[in-house]
């Protein structure tokens, strides 16, 4: 995984994660801190009991805005929302204001190029826009694949110039009413732009560590300076990639790459749920076939949870049956700090996916016991509906 | 005199192996140890024991020839005495040497700083 140094970009903030001590590492042609001086295990706990602040500045937001606008935001809406639906199986046109929905970039095999974040604005007067945000390895491929499918009548205008931060954990959305009271009263998975002090901050109410919390999109001029206010407030430490996949890891969740590639199914993720009911009815996205005769039970691998013995079980190692026959394998896995024991994702066929089943992993040559379990391995603390 | 390996272990006079606070420090929170078996044989440079961070699996290498004669079974309870005490309580191994004389070709403390200067 050893990536050329010399060729790597830097995000803005970049001084000040060096001026923190954070410790500078190649990820996804970025240089950004994996972990700052106090270590990843405190920085994990951290953000399940306070607030963690990440710089995600590496991934790619940004906004696809229809050519010519009819000014009905309604019509608008859907005629955007028609331009990406279809390269993906979510209900992108039934999304109300400011509602921010999961899904996939599908190829025509049904697999995953990508998955990402497309919200519609709130405002009336931004109907016809659209807010995507894809994972940094994947968002030159698939700024290509939506500008192209949106050519000549909408424009996909990149923003990873600007700065994407995350701030999650239980105590975030207290420190986020302090800065921008409006944005605490966002609902989960809703956005909405707010004013800070000269600026819009694009803000989110989602995030990937199970936690509740927000991810914010701030123009360059005023990034450091925003960093500067959220981490002032005592509740907030700076929290690298490794507590960050860490995480995201407890919470269950695919990482691009990794649990999901080109091969693997929204079904096989078992990410159904992002197969929207209108789509699946009219079985007009990419790999449709596949993917409907998937829920129809003809599936051979999903993706699972496991609670592994002893040593952590990385990506890549072997998962086998108790009779020793290889049957499927770790796509990450490591140690579980909330939990204190090694954690997996993986797939397995269904016969073996129900939690509860004994199996085993391969590590280093050895077999450890391990058990299917049920994701989340930490349970998610979302704040769907805000008390106001 | 304790020596010290270009991989960032270290033996002590008695042949005691650990990692060195430079190392741990590289490593990060250390999550879980593999020990090697009391009794087996390592020869220098054999993989003998593996030190797992939150991120990844390290190979321990054993800096000279012998036979392991004492692991330290703290570390599979308490993983973390190799970040807060890499030279005292996190200790891993203990070796009774084949050849004394291999020492000889490892850094001393100076040489070892300088490469981690």
């Amino acid at each position: 995984m050893a990536e050329a140094t010399q060729d790597l970009k830097t995000v803005l903030l970049n001084d000040r994660h060096v001026a923190l001590g954070g410790r500078m590492v190649p990820f996804s042609g970025y240089s950004l801190p994996v972990q700052y001086p106090t270590g990843i295990i405190a920085e994990h706990k951290w953000t399940r009991e306070h607030a963690g602040l990440f710089d995600v500045s590496h991934m790619g937001p940004s906004f696809l805005v229809l050519d010519q606008k009819s000014g009905d935001g309604q019509a608008d809406h859907e005629v955007v929302a028609g331009l990406v639906e279809p390269l993906i199986c979510g209900d992108i046109k039934g999304l109300k204001p400011g509602q921010v929905r999961y899904t996939l970039l599908l190829n025509q095999e049904g697999g995953a190029l990508d998955d990402l974040m497309i919200a519609r604005p709130a405002a009336e007067g931004w109907g016809g826009a659209l807010y995507i945000v894809v994972n940094a390895g994947t968002k030159e491929g698939d700024f290509q694949r939506i500008a192209a499918a949106a050519a000549g009548k909408a424009t996909l205008n990149r923003a990873d110039h600007c700065a994407l931060l995350a701030l999650q954990g239980p105590e975030a959305v207290e420190v986020m009413r302090a800065v921008v009271p409006e944005a605490a009263d966002l609902a989960f998975m809703h956005y909405g732009a707010f004013d800070f002090e000269g600026t819009r901050l694009v803000i989110s109410r989602s995030g990937y560590t199970g936690e509740d919390g927000f991810e914010i999109l701030v123009e360059p001029d005023h990034a450091g300076r925003f960093w500067d206010r959220l981490l002032s407030d005592g509740r907030v430490k700076p929290i690298g990639l490794g507590a960050r996949d860490s995480l995201r890891l407890e919470a269950g969740l695919p990482l691009y790459g990794h649990d999901l590639d080109e091969t693997v199914s929204p079904i096989e993720a078992g990410l159904n749920f992002a197969v929207a009911k209108r789509r699946r009815e009219a079985a007009d996205f990419p790999g449709a076939a596949r993917i409907l005769d998937e829920l129809g039970g003809n599936l051979s691998r999903v993706r699972v949870g496991l609670f592994v013995e002893g040593a952590p079980a990385r990506e890549g190692a072997e998962i086998v049956d108790q009779d020793g026959n290889a049957i499927g394998r770790v796509t990450s896995g490591g140690f579980s700090p909330s939990l204190n024991r090694a954690i997996a994702l993986g797939f397995v066929p269904p016969s073996h996916a129900t939690p509860g089943t004994r199996l085993q992993v391969l590590v280093r040559g050895r077999s450890q016991a391990a058990e299917i379990t049920a994701t989340p391995f930490v349970p998610h603390r979302y704040v769907r509906k805000p008390a106001k | 005199m304790t020596k010290f390996t270009k991989d960032h272990e270290y033996i002590t006079e008695d042949g005691t192996v650990g990692i060195t606070p430079y190392a741990q420090e590289q490593l990060g929170d250390i999550v879980f140890v593999e020990l090697p078996q009391v009794g087996k044989k390592l020869k220098q440079g054999d993989e003998a024991a593996v030190v797992e961070s939150v991120k990844a699996a390290s190979e321990i290498y054993s800096p000279v020839s012998g036979t392991v004669i004492a692991v330290n079974e703290a570390l599979s309870g308490e993983p973390g005495l190799i970040n807060t005490a890499p030279e005292t309580e996190g200790w891993i191994f203990k070796l009774a040497l084949d050849d004394a004389g291999e020492l000889d070709g490892l850094l001393d403390a100076a040489a070892y700083a300088e490469l981690t200067k």
